[in-house]
């Protein structure tokens, strides 16, 4: 039976990575121009309970997970997860293979994919079966300003997908979902990688930015922090989350942790403001997938509003505190 | 102690123009060192700055015309420079690439302590051929690399951040690290610099020196190829509209 199986990623709190259910959702379509693949997921980590995980997977479209088990995987390590991974690809060999492209994710596929000699497609938008049931992996490249569709030759078909990308979607009858452990002998696995500090990044360093469903986002054009203060105003009367364009962060106006864009956050919120943002593509491509986007900006050819639904030409600081002194009244 | 710094000449994205072909439209385009690359230089340079007995090699693999990075790469301070440029090796993916750059490192400058890599270039933008390149040499890797804070008895330690926070990691050397932009500044070269990059000879490495299976480099080496490109088309048609409009519009629950 072929297979498609997805890198299951951790949090530190010991849950399934959102981006994890996203794949699985996108992996299930997939699935159904595939012969009906199985699809599974493959945990790398501590020895513990796994039951309230295997049950999230398997509201997601999953219908199998392989535990792989050591105490030596309870922190992240690129040789020991590396050696994981390439032991249970080449035991069950799957058809197609995906890695959240989370930090994590883009440090340990490359190293799978450079050891099996497989091809590997990074952070892909868009995942299609062919007509010869080959994986089309479609990726921007160049900033966003040229898309690409990869196919590989590979035994398995290795790509990555940024979080948010594609939309996770709870199956209507969860099937059962199969488990199965696995054990590889790890010590004789040198990691030469020591940690000797960790320190978690305060406040879920832009998670609400991710997880927003409405996303006000500054650039240049906020001028300075009092734009962005103008801008906070504007966001918690719409119940939105603060953004940045990558410009607006380097000029210290908003914190790295917000930025969106190609270097930044990809974000799909229901509804994304762009506010004194000019619209360079590197921006574009972390936030052209939201369901609707409205655009401020005094410079009516400004690229932004090719991207937008709405646009008001005008300047900010007159625009959005007449907006917010209308919506109150209304 | 024995830096070798890898770097690529990308297109300058703000200058990017296509042909009908959707291929580079080359002709008077801009050519840049990736931007990431140049924190993987001053990463460098900062190392010898600090310590001494350091030189750093700086790689590249492209085009021919590439060598005007190498030669940047020299001015600020880099000493050696060397090309990896055959037709051979053209079209490769990041497996291939990576496995060329490996076997010429491994061929030529086998005796580097550390190699220093942008975490990704703004062209491809995989984040690939470094972690690639440790697997293909057998290196330890540290990504996303936004500080080192020593190098201590052939012990390097560094700061990574991670997508939940920052991590001070210790490896031996040799190693491989990917640095990703850091809140330093980059310098710029001065006179003497490229005086220095003028005299100095870039060493070429091609594909006969390699000694290695044509099948494993280019486009034949390459397990992923492009099947289809094309320009992403903007679904949008933007409705002019007043502040008055938005407020109905957002009032209206957001339809």
């Amino acid at each position: 039976m072929k297979e498609i199986l997805v890198f299951s990623e951790l949090t530190p709190n010991f849950n399934i990575a959102k981006v994890v259910f996203e794949l699985g959702t996108k992996a299930k379509e997939l699935s159904q121009k595939l012969d009906n693949a199985k699809v599974s997921a493959v945990i790398v980590n501590k020895h513990a309970d796994y039951s309230e995980i295997v049950n999230s997977l398997s509201k997601y479209g999953f219908n199998k997970v392989y535990l792989v088990k050591d105490d030596r995987y309870e922190r992240y390590s690129s040789e020991l997860y590396t050696n994981a991974v390439c032991n249970i690809v080449n035991e069950i060999q799957p058809e197609i293979m995906l890695f959240p492209a989370t930090r994590l994710g883009r440090d340990l596929a490359p190293k799978v994919a450079a050891r099996l000699n497989f091809g590997l497609t990074a952070d892909c938008t868009e995942f299609d079966i062919n007509e010869k049931g080959q994986l089309a992996s479609t990726r921007p490249t160049f900033g966003g300003s040229l898309m690409a569709t990869i196919l590989s030759k590979s035994q398995t078909q290795m790509a990555t997908a940024r979080a948010n990308v594609f939309k996770a979607i709870e199956v209507a009858e969860p099937a059962n979902i199969e488990i199965e452990e696995r054990f590889y002998l790890t010590n004789d696995i040198a990691d030469l990688v020591e940690i000797i500090d960790f320190k978690p990044f305060e406040a879920n360093d832009g998670q609400n930015i991710v997880d927003a469903e409405i996303v006000v986002a500054g650039g240049m054009g906020m001028k300075n922090k009092e734009g962005f203060e103008l801008l906070k105003k504007f966001a918690d009367i719409l119940g939105g989350q603060v953004g940045a364009s990558r410009k607006a962060v380097e000029a210290g106006l908003a914190d790295v942790s917000v930025q969106i864009g190609q270097t930044g956050k990809t974000v799909t919120p229901k509804l994304y403001i762009a506010c004194g943002i000019a619209g360079a593509i590197q921006h574009l491509v972390g936030m052209n997938m939201s369901d609707k986007i409205i655009a401020i900006n005094s410079d009516p050819n400004a690229p932004i509003f090719k991207n937008a639904d709405y646009g008001i030409v005008g300047d900010v600081f007159e625009v959005l505190p007449k907006f917010i002194d209308r919506f109150k009244s209304v | 102690m024995k830096i070798i710094v890898c770097i690529k000449q990308v297109p300058d994205t703000a200058d990017i123009k296509w042909t009908k072909n959707n291929t580079l439209q080359r002709k008077g385009m801009d050519s840049v060192i990736n931007p990431f690359d140049e924190f993987a230089l001053e990463t460098a340079l900062q190392i010898k700055d600090e310590l001494k007995n350091v030189s750093i090699r700086v790689i590249s693999m492209g085009p021919k015309q590439a060598e005007n990075s190498l030669k940047e790469a020299l001015a600020l301070g880099c000493d050696e420079a060397s090309i990896i440029c055959d037709k051979k090796f053209a079209a490769a993916d990041t497996i291939a690439t990576s496995k060329t750059i490996a076997t010429a490192i491994k061929k030529n400058f086998s005796d580097f302590d550390l190699i220093i890599c942008g975490q990704f270039a703004t062209d491809g933008d995989t984040a690939q051929t470094g972690p690639m390149l440790a697997e293909n040499l057998n290196l330890p890797q540290i990504t996303y690399v936004r500080k080192i804070i020593s190098i201590i008895d052939n012990e390097i330690t560094a700061e990574k951040e991670t997508d939940y926070g920052i991590e001070t990691l210790k490896v031996k050397l040799p190693a491989l690290i990917c640095i990703q932009k850091g809140d330093y500044n980059i310098r710029s070269a001065k006179i003497g610099g490229y005086i220095y990059a003028q005299q100095k000879e870039i060493s070429q490495i091609d594909f006969e020196s390699l000694e290695i299976n044509e099948d494993s480099i280019g486009l034949k080496g390459s397990p992923t190829y492009v099947s289809k490109a094309f320009r992403p088309q903007t679904e949008h048609n933007v409705q002019f509209i007043s502040v008055e409009d938005m407020v109905q519009i957002l009032k209206g629950g957001q339809e």
